[in-house]
This record gives C-alpha cells, structure tokens and sequence, in this order.
C-alpha cells in the first residue's frame, strides 16, 4: 500500500514514488519517507559542487518529483501532492549514478556557472545544436558540461554537454536541434 | 471571404478592411523577458543580419525577411513566434510578479508565456487547456522559454476546479477563448472556408460557460481579459452581455495604443448591455495587423 501523506507530512509508512502525480521534495534526509526520492538539500549541494551556482539562485523555487527521478523547479509554492499534467520545468534526472541537468534548467539557470563550463566557439557551437558529438581537448572533469556560445557579447548557457575520452557528446534533445552549419 | 460581408454594417471602410484581409502579415517575435533584454535580442538579431522593425510594443519586433525559428536568439529562447496583434490582451490584463493568473484556454501558450514574462516568472500562473496534444505543445514552449512560474492542468476550463491548489482564487485571469478565428485570415487564408453560423453560435455557448467561470474563480476586486479573434458579435459583446446578466462583474474602460473600434451595441435584431461599448474591436485595416477582440472586466462582490 503506498501512503498518500506528502513528504511534509508525519506519514511513516514505506511510501513509492506515484508516477502521476507531483511531489515535494523532502528539505532533508529526516523528513524523507520516499526511499531513493533526493532531498532538496542534495539537488542545492549539487548544483553548488558541480556548476558552482550558489543555492541562493534557487531559493523562490520549490522542486518536485513526478515520475521517477524527474525533477522539476516551480516558482513559488504548491499543495502537496499534487495532481496535474506540469509544474513548473523539468529540471534534473536523479535516478542514475550521475545527475543530469535539462537543456532547459541549464538554460535558465546555467549563467551562474562558475565551473564545468564549456565555452565554445560558433562553429563548434553549432555542431554541438546540430546534435553531432566532436573531438575536444577540455582539461577539467568528464561528465556532463554546462556548454556555452557567444550571443550578444556575452556567454550564454546552450545545452549539455557529456564529455568523454576526449569527446564532447551532444545531449541536446531532437526537438531542440537546429542545423546552423555554414557549408 | 463571402462570410466577412456580414460584418459591412460595423466596419467603418469597409473596402480598406476587405484589402487588408487579402496581404499577409508580416513574421512577429516577441522577445522573452525571462531571459534576456529587448536590447540584446535585437543586437543578437544584428550580429545574424537579421532585419527588424519596430511595432507597437516594444518587446515585439517585426522580421520583414525572416522566419522566426532559424536563429541563434531563438535556439536561445530568447524569442518567441507571437502575432502583433495576439499580445493585446496581457498587455490589458497587465498581471504582476507574485500574483496567481489562471490562463483559461492556454495552449500553444504565447500569451501563457507572456503572461510568465509579465510576472517576472513568479507567483502563480495556472494554464489549462482541454487537448492534451495541444498541452505538449504548452508545455514545450514554455520550457523553452524558461518559465518556471507556470502549472499546467488538463480540463475543460468551464469546470475548472480550484482543489488542486486548496481553492485560492485568483487576482488575474485571461480568457482568451477558442472562437471561430475570422481575424487570423491573414496568416490562414482558408480560415473562412469551413465558417458556419451554427458552428459560430456552437462555440459561443462554449465561451460564455468559459467566461462566466473565469468571473467566479477570480477575486472580487480581481481583473478578468475576454479576448477573441473574430469579428462575429455573437462571440464577443453577446458573450460579454451574458456575463454582466449571471455573474458578479463589470466592463472596465481601458487605453490601448493602437487603432480600434468601440464593442456594438447592436447586430441584427439583438441589442447588447450598452457597456459592451467599452470593449475594442480591432480590424486589420486599423493597424495592419490581423483582427482582435478584447474587453477587460472587473469583478464585483456577489
């Protein structure tokens, strides 16, 4: 039987995570009555050891999970659970051994990265959009990259980058990818 | 375009408003506030040598040469694809940072993402659609454009329940309603080809549960937006004259800095609440846009 106390709540039965539904994230490991469900406190450490993004750039949002290991920022405050089709953007994939961050999370709130960013030029830029992988020399961490281009003057976060042996894959999803690849 | 000779009684040159129907409309972005300016986006749209011209609103900038979708701003989320004349009713509805908007016929969610964009992407904004295809297309768009203020429902919004979020009302609402889209035959030509009176008086039916519902769920004190895109009386004043008779509500006037026509009183044998003259009916010969529909209400204590 799974409990239909939210995270907040005092239930002390072993609950699961329901796929159709929202949940609030536990702030902490002691509230936790989810097994596997990240606290709010890890999503905030991780994003501040990883990028570098300090968790004062998340405190008016609040996380979710709907579906397993689909995090989700909302912008202000929620009844939990909640029952409806989408809340706020999916931000972070956490049930496999490396977090993920979404193109879009990393759009919206990759501009404060201060490490595990890559810069790239136009030309790789574009390949990375096209959704090609590409041989790179980058001497910081493998793993998934914040990947930025130049637009306007300044850097501005792109995507998400995996980088690998010396190769950057791709992660942009089919529905993002554009080809601005000038030949 | 038989179907618009209808509408000669109303329309102050009509010949001009005929010709204007037949041009297309130029391609309109606005940019995303959420993550950018509207100086950099214009000069992200320079460094592309992407030509631009200036519209009524300053967020909204024309591409005379251009397709929206095929540049660096966009792939950015910088831009959005948005009618000129399609961000008339947030900018009327004129919601704030903080505040709870429901946004009662949201899909594909231009005006849902203006309205995040509005509200500094905080607060509350509640967007309901009944298609749950068209919802995918919601929510693409405003991840696209970083919204994280938005909470998406999938019902018809006559019946749009409260519950969810512990029955809170809400400050704003925009009722931008499915209609039978008379004014968009600019950009869809064959729009008038399936046109139907009883389709007409069909869906007026549907818009009217809509509205009245919007009226309840909002505060009193609280602004209500009814917006159409076309020019059929029985879809716009004959919807606002159903309102002020059920519910708890009244026509606000409101500045537009655009060319537009009072709402009628009259069309045919039906004469409408004389307030209904507060509401604008744009034509596209007015402004060179396509055709709109707009009125604001303030609802009441019941």
């Amino acid at each position: 039987m799974t409990s239909d106390d939210s995270e907040a709540g005092s239930g002390t039965t072993d609950a699961e995570n329901q796929s159709h539904r929202f949940d609030r994230l536990p702030a902490t490991d002691e509230e936790r009555r989810v097994e596997g469900r990240p606290t709010r406190a890890e999503v905030l450490d991780w994003w501040a050891e990883r990028f570098g993004v300090p968790p004062e750039r998340f405190e008016d949002h609040t996380f979710w999970e709907r579906g397993s290991g689909k995090i989700w920022a909302f912008a202000g405050d929620a009844p939990t659970p909640l029952e409806i089709e989408s809340l706020g953007l999916v931000f972070l994939r956490t049930r496999r051994e490396h977090w993920k961050p979404t193109l879009e999370a990393v759009q919206r709130f990759g501009g404060h990265a201060t490490r595990n960013v890559l810069d790239l030029s136009r030309q790789a830029a574009a390949t990375f959009l096209a959704g090609d992988d590409q041989e790179l020399d980058w001497d910081g961490d493998w793993g998934y990259l914040i990947v930025t281009n130049e637009i306007a003057g300044e850097r501005e976060p792109l995507g998400v980058g995996l980088y690998v042996h010396g190769e950057l894959r791709s992660q942009v999803p089919k529905g993002r990818r554009r080809d601005f690849r000038e030949d | 375009m038989e179907v618009l000779e209808r509408y000669e009684p109303l329309v102050d040159d009509f010949e001009s408003f005929r010709a204007a129907c037949e041009r297309p409309l130029p391609s309109v972005v606005r940019v995303n506030t959420i993550k950018t300016t509207v100086e950099r986006a214009k000069q992200a749209l320079a460094e592309e040598g992407v030509a631009v011209e200036s519209t009524w609103h300053d967020e909204l900038l024309a591409l005379p040469e251009s397709q929206p979708g095929t540049n660096w701003p966009y792939v950015h989320g910088w831009l959005h694809g948005q009618e000129e004349v399609s961000a008339v009713p947030v900018e009327v509805l004129d919601p704030a940072p903080g505040e709870r908007v429901w946004d009662a016929c949201a899909a594909p969610g231009s005006k849902t993402t203006q309205l995040a964009a509005s509200m500094d992407d905080s607060g509350t904004l509640v967007a309901t659609d009944s298609n749950l295809g068209r919802i995918s297309a919601l929510r693409s768009n405003a991840e696209r454009l970083g919204v994280t203020n938005v909470a998406i429902t999938n019902e018809d919004a006559r019946n749009h329940s409260l519950k969810p979020f512990d029955g809170r009302e809400y400050d704003r609402a925009l009722v931008d309603v499915p209609c039978s889209c008379e004014g968009t035959i600019r950009k869809n030509p064959d729009t008038l080809e399936e046109w139907t009176l009883s389709h007409v008086e069909g869906i007026a039916g549907v818009q009217k549960g809509i509205l009245r519902r919007a009226v309840q769920v909002t505060r009193p004190g609280g602004t209500v937006v009814y917006s159409t895109c076309t020019f059929a009386p029985e879809e716009n004043e004959a919807v606002l004259d159903h309102a002020l008779e059920t519910e708890p509500c009244e026509l606000v006037a409101f500045d537009l800095p655009l060319d537009s026509a009072p709402g009628v009183t009259q069309w045919g044998e039906e004469s409408f609440d004389p307030e209904v003259a507060k509401a604008k009916r744009i034509y596209p010969h007015h402004n060179d846009t396509g055709g709109f529909f707009c009125a604001k209400l303030a609802v009441t204590e019941s």
